[in-house]
C-alpha cells in the first residue's frame, strides 16, 4: 500500500514537471546571444563547415574530454568486474551460426569499419564525429562476434590503441595551451582551406583519436561480456 | 509528408515502449527497446539533427541491444 502510494506520488511529480516543461515549450524565432556568436563567427574562428563539431571539439572541448573519461571509467569497471577465469570449462554444444549471418559478416564487417573511420575523419565536414565513428566500429565487432562466437579480440592491441589515443588527445590539448589560445584550441595546426579534409586545425586529428578511443573502449566492453558467456556460475 | 512519417514513427515508438514494459518474455522486451531507439534515430534525422541520429542508431539500437542480450544470457545461466 505504502509502496503503491510512493509510486503514484513519484509519477505525479514527474507529470507536474513535464506538464510545466510542455507549457513553456514554444518555437523560438531568435537565437540566444551565445548561439548567435557560434553561428556567425564559428566558421571563421574554427574553420569547420560542421558547426556541431566545432562546438563539441573546440568551444566545448573540455566537455568532450570529460565524456571520454566517463566512457573509459565504464570500460575499466566492466572489465574489472567481469574478470575472466583462466580455466575455461568445456563449452556446451551450441547452434551453428546461420549461413546468412556468416556471409553478411564476411561482406559487411570491412565496409562497416571503413564507414566508421570515414565518419570520424570527416567529422569536421559532414555530420558525425569521434563518438559516432567509434560506435560504428564497435557495431562491426558486434557483427563479427555474432557470426563467430569464438572470435577473440586481441586485448593487447585494444589496450594499446586505447591508451595511446587517450594520451595523444590530452597532449594535443596541452599543446593548445603552449602554442595557441588555450586548452584544446584547434589552432595548433594551420586552419587551411575551408571545407578541405586537412583543415580546421587539429580537429581531424583530435576526432580521429577520440574515434579510436571510443571504438576500442566499446569493443573492449563487448569482448569482456562475450568472454564470460561460456563460464558456468 | 514529413508529418505523416513523424506520426507513424511516434505511434510505433509508443506501441513498442508499452510492449517493452508489459511483455512477459524479456527477449521480446529487449528487441522492442531496440526498435524504439531505431525509430527515435529516424525522428532525429527528420528534425535535422543527423549527429544525434547517428549516435542513437549505433549505440541505442545496436550496442545496447546486444549488451542486454549478453547480460540476459548470463543471468539465465546464474539462475
Amino acid at each position: 500500500m505504502i509502496k503503491n502510494f510512493f509510486i503514484i506520488a513519484i509519477l505525479a511529480g514527474l507529470a507536474a514537471i513535464f506538464v510545466t516543461l510542455f507549457w513553456d515549450f514554444g518555437d523560438s524565432e531568435t537565437l540566444t546571444p551565445l548561439a548567435t556568436h557560434y553561428a556567425t563567427n564559428g566558421a571563421t574562428e574554427v574553420g569547420a563547415p560542421n558547426l556541431v563539431t566545432s562546438i563539441v571539439v573546440t568551444y566545448r572541448g573540455f566537455d568532450t574530454l570529460g565524456e571520454v573519461t566517463i566512457l573509459f571509467l565504464v570500460a575499466s569497471i566492466v572489465s574489472f568486474f567481469l574478470k575472466r577465469e583462466k580455466v575455461q570449462k568445456e563449452i556446451a554444444p551450441k547452434r551453428e551460426t546461420s549461413e546468412i549471418i556468416l556471409t553478411a559478416a564476411k561482406l559487411l564487417v570491412p565496409i562497416v569499419m571503413l564507414l566508421g573511420v570515414y565518419v570520424f575523419i570527416n567529422g569536421h565536414l559532414t555530420p558525425g564525429g569521434g563518438f559516432q565513428g567509434g560506435a560504428i566500429i564497435a557495431t562491426a565487432f558486434v557483427l563479427l562476434l555474432m557470426a563467430n562466437p569464438d572470435f577473440e579480440i586481441n586485448h593487447k592491441i585494444i589496450a594499446t590503441v586505447e591508451s595511446v589515443s587517450g594520451i595523444a588527445f590530452v597532449l594535443i590539448g596541452v599543446l593548445g595551451i603552449l602554442l595557441a589560445g588555450g586548452f584544446l584550441d584547434n589552432k595548433v595546426l594551420p586552419l587551411g582551406t575551408f571545407g578541405k579534409i586537412f583543415s580546421a586545425g587539429a580537429i581531424p586529428l583530435i576526432y580521429s583519436f577520440v574515434g579510436l578511443k571510443v571504438g576500442s573502449e566499446l569493443s573492449n566492453i563487448l569482448s569482456n561480456l562475450q568472454g564470460v558467456q561460456k563460464e558456468e556460475m | 509528408m514529413n508529418l505523416i512519417i513523424i506520426i507513424v514513427l511516434s505511434v510505433v515508438m509508443v506501441v513498442m515502449a508499452i510492449t517493452a514494459i508489459i511483455h512477459k518474455k524479456l527477449a521480446v522486451a529487449v528487441i522492442a527497446t531496440g526498435v524504439v531507439s531505431l525509430m527515435a534515430s529516424v525522428m532525429y534525422l527528420l528534425m535535422a539533427a543527423p549527429d544525434v541520429a547517428m549516435t542513437e542508431a549505433a549505440i541505442g539500437s545496436g550496442l545496447s541491444t546486444i549488451i542486454f542480450f549478453y547480460v540476459l544470457n548470463k543471468i539465465r545461466k546464474a539462475k
